[in-house]
């Protein structure tokens, strides 16, 4: 057991946190159980703190202050809508519960474990240029400047969740960190049966033709595909993150309830949808594919032929930005020294 | 007077071009007529009653046409199970349904009663669930499915704010004891099943004192 707990999660409500993971999958009379993974032994379990524990905490009213509003920036990312944003997408919608959810690419291990190499961009990445990431490709976006007081609070909410965890603690893997991959579909992937687990799951919220539901200007079910969503460069366009996403996450409120197999066939499904352009779109979709083939399209159906129709081969960049790349997409060297 | 009933007629024809667009087809002038049985539980206005310690009456006014029919067929054929009910929708058919759930979506809603004597404690506790979810329950925030500010979102997702808390109460518990068990893909049944005695309390006391819109 004492192997499962870092020092600095010893606190009581940390504590209670872990039991109740273990309770609410352990919970066998619900007729929807949850079932969340189980740590495995020798696993680093860390329970983020909430915003209840930020008030009570002892930390600066102003850095509470920067702190809230990195909250409020990464449950309602809409509010930069065409500053930002050109999509539909809170960071909430793939980051479940505020960010703090195992299975559902908790975001505090970014901020214990950057600075780090990436193979997606082959270089050191900062916290900030992790952020930059998800809203450049998941929100189809223009990140707000580095330092600037956007980006200082959404980094601060990031460390905030990561209290009490040691930097780069390594040696043994984080539970429930990312969307870890699921074993390989034993049929393969199918659009058709992916089509039908769709029907039968997933559109009574995002709609038969996967553009969500939008009401009185509001985004409430979020665009799986089409010109509101995630872009061809983002992570969860992998086949294999999308379906580790839905299996962990979806049906919202039903985790776990699909099977590994349906859940890579209608990530398939969704995934042989047309969406925004890559960032990183050469002018070719076939030269850009081969260009980020091993690191990335090797996983994604872009620039492949699906019902007849060659995937990403357009100049669509969702209709709502007018730029492809945002500058703060750079390459870093330190070969001048 | 006459400028009122003018914008009426305007909302009206608005409402049944997008109500034909979506699934139900119903003539609001004669379910005007078809209610006169309801009125005695559910008001001539829609409101229905808090009745604290009994069966409470639903508040119908403002509510999703699609939504009303669908719980009016279900009702019909038992897979949601009131005796209460059973005897009125029996002496409706199936297009007095339509005419009904268009007529009551079509109504003003008025205020939600029951949750007058919640405590700060139990309002705090019941606002936390409704708008941020209890992540550590996989409690998920019933704004997530019911749409912003708990007004209801598309034809699936009923707007709760603003509906009696005593309502709000027996179906939760409904749902848990597996009384109630029409809901598409149990999507309701699941966050139910996670709420204890307390939280139904005060989610219930919370939502019924928050302003319920009109239906778009
Ligand atoms: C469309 C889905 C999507 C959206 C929206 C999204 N992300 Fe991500 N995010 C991902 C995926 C996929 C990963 C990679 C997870 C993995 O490695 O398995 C990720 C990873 C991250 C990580 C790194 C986590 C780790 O374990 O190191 C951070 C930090 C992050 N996102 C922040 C954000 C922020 C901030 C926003 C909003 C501006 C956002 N994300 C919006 C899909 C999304
Ligand atoms: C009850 C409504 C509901 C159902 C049913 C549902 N989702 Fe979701 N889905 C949501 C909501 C709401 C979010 C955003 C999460 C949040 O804000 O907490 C979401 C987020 C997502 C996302 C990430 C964001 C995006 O738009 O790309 C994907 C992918 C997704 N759902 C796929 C699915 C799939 C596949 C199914 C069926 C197996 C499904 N969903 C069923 C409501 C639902
Ligand atoms: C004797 C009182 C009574 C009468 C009369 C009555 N109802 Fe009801 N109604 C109820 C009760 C109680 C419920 C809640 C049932 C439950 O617990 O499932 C209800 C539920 C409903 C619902 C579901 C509401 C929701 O939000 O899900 C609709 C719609 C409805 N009634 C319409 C009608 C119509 C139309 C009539 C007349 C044809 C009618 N009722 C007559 C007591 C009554
Ligand atoms: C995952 C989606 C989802 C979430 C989250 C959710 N609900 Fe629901 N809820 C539904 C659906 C779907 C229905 C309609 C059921 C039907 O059609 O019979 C419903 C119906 C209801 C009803 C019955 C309304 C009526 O008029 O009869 C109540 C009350 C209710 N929900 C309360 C809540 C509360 C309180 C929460 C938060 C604690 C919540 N719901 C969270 C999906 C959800």
């Amino acid at each position: 057991m004492d192997g499962l707990f870092t020092k600095s999660s010893l606190s009581l409500a940390v504590a209670a946190g872990v039991l109740s993971f273990t309770l609410q999958a352990a919970n066998t009379e619900h007729r929807v159980p949850t079932n969340i993974p189980q740590p495995e032994e020798g696993q680093f379990v860390h329970v983020p703190p909430t915003m209840d524990d930020l008030e009570k905490s002892n930390l600066h009213p102003e850095l509470k202050r920067v702190i809230r509003r990195g909250h409020d920036l990464f449950v309602n990312t809409q509010q930069l809508r065409g500053k930002n944003v050109f999509n539909g997408m809170n960071c909430s919608s793939c980051h479940l519960g505020e960010g703090r959810q195992p299975f559902s690419a908790p975001v505090w291990p970014a901020a214990v474990v950057l600075p780090n190499y990436r193979t997606k961009n082959d270089h050191v990445n900062s916290l900030e240029e992790r952020i930059v990431g998800c809203f450049s490709f998941s929100m189809n976006g223009k990140p707000p400047e580095y330092g600037s007081d956007n980006m200082l609070a959404l980094a601060a909410y990031h460390q905030w969740l990561a209290k009490g965890v040691p930097m780069y603690q390594s040696g043994k893997s984080m539970y429930g960190r990312g969307f870890p991959k699921l074993p390989e579909p034993e049929k393969g992937m199918s659009f058709e049966r992916g089509k039908q687990i769709y029907e039968a799951n997933c559109s009574i919220c995002h709609a038969a033709d996967g553009s969500g539901l939008v009401q009185n200007g509001e985004v409430v079910f979020p665009p799986l595909w089409g010109d509101t969503s995630y872009n061809w460069g983002a992570g969860i366009s992998r086949n294999f993150t999308l379906s580790s996403f839905i299996k962990h996450n979806m049906p919202l409120g039903q985790p776990n309830s699909l099977t590994g197999q349906e859940s890579w066939d209608v990530a398939s499904y969704i995934n042989s949808h047309e969406r925004p352009q890559d960032p990183r779109y050469t002018g070719n979709v076939k030269e850009t594919r081969e260009k980020y083939l091993d690191t990335f399209h090797k996983y994604t159906n872009y620039g492949l032929e699906v019902n007849g129709k060659l995937l990403g081969d357009h100049d669509n960049l969702g209709g709502e930005k007018d730029f492809l790349k945002p500058d703060a997409l750079r390459p870093r060297t330190f070969s001048a020294e | 007077m006459g400028m009122k009933s003018q914008v009426i007629t305007a909302f009206t024809i608005l409402t049944f071009s997008l109500t034909a667009a979506h699934a139900v087809e119903g003539d609001p002038v004669a379910g005007k007529q078809a209610v006169a049985v309801c009125q005695s539980c559910h008001q001539p206005d829609g409101s229905g009653m808090n009745i604290p310690g009994g069966e409470s009456w639903p508040k119908l006014a403002g509510l999703n046409a699609s939504y009303l029919y669908k719980q009016l067929l279900d009702i019909k054929e038992g897979t949601r199970k009131s005796p209460t009910m059973n005897p009125f929708v029996d002496m409706l058919n199936e297009q007095q349904l339509k005419d009904v759930a268009v007529y009551y979506s079509q109504l003003p809603p008025n205020e939600g009663k029951g949750g007058e004597k919640a405590t700060d404690e139990q309002l705090a506790r019941g606002e936390k669930l409704a708008t941020d979810g209890d992540w550590n329950r996989y409690i998920v925030p019933c704004s997530s499915c019911h749409g912003s500010d708990n007004q209801g979102a598309g034809d699936h997702f009923p707007g709760i704010a603003g509906q009696h808390a005593g309502y709000i109460a027996d179906q939760l518990r409904a749902w848990k004891s597996g009384k109630r068990d029409n809901d598409p893909q149990h999507l309701m049944l699941a966050i139910a099943e996670r709420l204890d005695d307390e939280d139904i309390v005060a989610v219930s006391a919370w939502l019924s004192r928050q302003p319920a819109k009109p239906a778009k």
